[in-house]
């Protein structure tokens, strides 16, 4: 055990800080750029450089470096304020799941662009019926020569609108198990019959969409795994999802707690002197902190050559809930103004509000809180799942509700 | 950067739990809990003659001169297993305090009987209720001898001598005394606890023979640093129970039957034991942080310290609760050993500062590292 830098990995950190030092972009660099633009324009900028997805290999855009440094560029990276995070379906569970499952003209063709960022790709998982029971999916596809045929709709797709390609999941066939008759695709969201309409969150934003499929002809050639293992294929993005949406820590972390805390006052004193404020700020502190040190203990497994498994649900598990106890609790500090939601008048510009309000989705999405825990009581703990209603049926066969 | 133990520590844990697995049994901690010992003395002779006493002392003091990352496997072990022996005294505190004060000659005299089992040393803080300060401290050096009453002191009775912590005109307004127990000066009564498995004590002194530990005026600085040390050593045993108490639910809850099926299968089972691991392995990955803080002399060791026990505390005490929950009727009856891990939870909870006293330290830790 040893939390310091070896030599190398000191090399590493030193030529990392030194080239973002060098290259971050400037907030004059980014004005008039809509989230998107800045988004590319950084990670571009890091692909030119061979700093965007490190741990690929080289032809692929990335640089094939180990765990550990991952972790370093991370903590680093994240000394700067960069735009980001619309590749994180893209780069983060498409790719993997490319990776895993597909061919070598898929690797070549898809990979690079989506190191540099120059595409940008959405996740159809999700559907009214499907959810948490996310293999009760209905959205059909049909073989019709050498392509395939989709009609169905799909729900909660964040970016849709501003994606380049989508992976999917759809069922091939009505007549057997559930888990067995799905098969899983990616497809261009430009295609004919593609219909996509922002949903408007609680935040006030519409990040996220319903897309309806009409007809939409998928070539089989951007068929993932064989005609019925979709649901193997997309355990691989599930798995790849939870670890990176992970736990976070952007937005209302400890440090802007106790910022907060200090500012204020509870009976004339700073709030910072209450012991029970204290003893909350402490509990996350220990949180973040955990869960910091659970994901580099993960990296070095990693490195050790270790297939990181289920227990990658906990940074969201903790982090979720943990998030939305923070901002409710320094919003309580500001007393009656804690409803304030400006960002001239609000405390840190409104960012509590907006992380209260957006909370919510950060435990649902990714499969909810209760989801994450039935993962480790049954896949880390070894514990049986709830009898199933629907086990042994065809798919056609399992009642449904009427929503 | 390597976030993981070498082989060599992985095989010591192996042997640690191997060792404790034959001599260690719940029939060992329930002899102890329900007879009239202080501790296990023939399971005590055991990790002596396994060395663990000599840990970290130094080899010129008859010690191994392992480091404390060995230290914390051990703790693990001992905490999963409950042991009755009164190895955290000892070990953690009277042993570290020495190392950490003692003048070459205390050394050289206490460090190699603590190494070789044939002193048990202990550490006496507190004066009863309340959470301990400089100012509440009422034992002092009075006419030449050392007066006072500390309670609850674990250990008190097995123990051959104390680090006492009395109050002094100069420094900081305390100063280490090491007494000998066994003087007409030192009265000790058996005191009952939560966790009858640990022998504590009530231990007077009257004008007693006691030396300084350390500088006149230093003791609570040495106090407060002594405490961020053995906090890592104690999270390390909490996580170690908090794993056994976790892994005594799911075993109960596969095997328990109920509506017709496994209870194990219930989400509300489920979840339960699922809060658990969660519990647990953050704690566990705060305690590799205090580990290596510790380790390595660190700057950050007060908030790697706290931020190791709080969640340790945490965890233990609530997968200690939750078993018992797990278990129903059956955890609330002496029969079962879910009480070893409930009594001794709760008994490490407390017993080097409350999941509070721990929070405010981290808090203010956190405020001096930003701060430097």
């Amino acid at each position: 055990m040893d939390f310091n830098d070896t030599q190398e990995e000191a090399a590493f950190r030193a030529e990392a800080a030194a080239w973002l030092q060098a290259n971050v972009p400037s907030q004059e660099e980014l004005a008039g750029l809509d989230e998107i633009a800045a988004a590319k324009l950084w990670q571009k900028r890091k692909y030119d450089a061979g700093w965007a997805c490190i741990r690929w290999e080289k032809q692929f855009g990335g640089r094939a470096a180990n765990a550990i440094e991952q972790v370093i560029w991370n903590q680093e990276e994240a000394k700067y304020d960069t735009p980001g995070g619309v590749f994180i379906i893209g780069q983060g569970m498409a790719a993997p799941t490319l990776m895993t499952w597909g061919k070598p003209e898929h690797h070549e063709r898809f990979l690079p662009k989506l190191a540099s960022g120059e595409e940008i790709w959405c996740q159809l998982f999700s559907e009214p019926a499907g959810g948490s029971d996310l293999a009760a999916l209905r959205t059909k596809a049909e073989r019709d020569g050498d392509d395939w045929v989709i009609n169905g709709q799909k729900i909660w797709t964040s970016g849709a609108h501003y994606s380049d390609y989508g992976i999917l999941v759809v069922r091939t066939d009505p007549n057997v198990a559930k888990h067995k008759g799905l098969s899983y695709f990616f497809l261009d969201m430009k295609s004919p019959g593609v219909e996509i309409k922002p949903i408007k969150q609680l935040t006030g934003g519409a990040n996220f969409n319903e897309v309806y499929f009409t007809d939409v002809r998928i070539p089989d050639s951007q068929r993932l795994g064989e005609v019925g293992q979709g649901w193997q294929v997309a355990l691989t993005t599930l798995m790849n999802e939870r670890a990176a949406i992970g736990g976070g820590g952007a937005g209302v972390n400890v440090d802007v707690a106790y910022r907060i805390a200090s500012e204020v006052m509870i009976d004339d004193k700073p709030a910072i002197e209450d012991s029970a404020v204290r003893a909350k700020l402490a509990d996350w502190y220990v949180q973040e902190s955990g869960l910091r040190f659970t994901g580099y203990r993960s990296m070095t497994a990693m490195s050790r050559g270790e297939i990181p498994g289920p227990e990658n649900s906990i940074g969201k598990l903790v982090g979720a809930p943990k998030t939305q106890e923070m901002a409710s609790f320094c919003m309580d500090l500001l007393e009656m103004s804690g409803a304030i939601w400006d960002e001239n008048l609000s405390k840190e510009a409104g960012l509590l509000q907006l992380t209260y309000m957006g909370a919510p989705g950060g435990r649902i999405a990714g499969g909810t809180d209760e989801i994450m825990a039935n993962i480790i009581a049954e896949r880390v703990l070894g514990m049986p799942q709830e009898p199933r209603m629907d086990k042994g049926m065809s798919f056609s066969e399992v009642p449904t509700g009427s929503n | 950067m390597n976030f993981e133990f070498s082989d060599e520590q992985e095989l010591l844990r192996e042997q640690a739990r191997g060792f404790l697995g034959e001599h260690c049994p719940p029939a060992a901690v329930r002899a102890v809990l329900d007879g009239d010992a202080d501790y296990d003395a023939a399971l005590w002779q055991k990790i002596v003659e396994m060395g663990w006493t000599a840990t970290v002392i130094p080899e010129e003091f008859g010690g191994l001169g392992l480091s404390y990352l060995e230290l914390v496997v051990i703790a693990e072990e001992l905490g999963r297993s409950v042991a009755p022996v009164p190895f955290s005294s000892s070990v953690y505190l009277a042993t570290e305090a020495l190392l950490a004060c003692g003048s070459q000659e205390q050394k050289d005299k206490w460090l190699p009987l603590l190494a070789a089992g044939e002193a048990i040393g202990t550490f006496a803080l507190a004066e009863g209720n309340g959470r301990p300060s400089v100012k509440s401290l009422t034992t002092r050096m009075d006419g030449g001898g050392l007066t006072g009453r500390k309670l609850p002191v674990a250990d008190g009775r097995a123990a051959d001598f104390a680090v006492v912590v009395g109050a002094s005109q100069s420094g900081d307004g305390a100063s280490w005394y090491l007494v000998e127990l066994d003087q007409d000066g030192v009265s000790r009564e058996a005191v009952r606890t939560l966790d009858f498995s640990r022998g504590h004590a009530v231990v007077q002194f009257n004008n007693a023979n006691a030396e300084l530990l350390g500088g006149e005026g230093a003791g609570w600085a040495a106090t407060e640093r002594l405490l961020d040390r053995a906090a890592v050593l104690f999270a390390w045993e909490q996580v170690g129970l908090a794993d056994a108490a976790m892994i005594q639910a799911r075993d109960y809850a596969m095997g328990r039957y109920a509506f017709g099926r496994a209870i194990a299968s219930y989400q509300a089972i489920k979840h339960k034991l699922a809060n658990m691991y969660v519990k647990n392995t953050l704690a566990r990955s705060n305690c590799y942080y205090g580990a290596w803080a510790l380790n390595t002399d660190s700057a950050e060791l007060p908030l790697a310290a706290a931020t190791a026990r709080v969640g340790a505390i945490k965890a233990a005490v609530f997968a200690a609760e939750e078993n018992v929950q797990t278990h129903g009727g059956m955890g609330f009856t002496g029969e079962f050993d879910c009480q070893f891990y409930y009594r001794r939870a709760k008994l490490l909870g407390v017993n080097v500062g409350s999941e509070g006293y721990w929070q405010d330290r981290l808090v203010t830790a956190y405020e001096q590292n930003n701060a430097a």
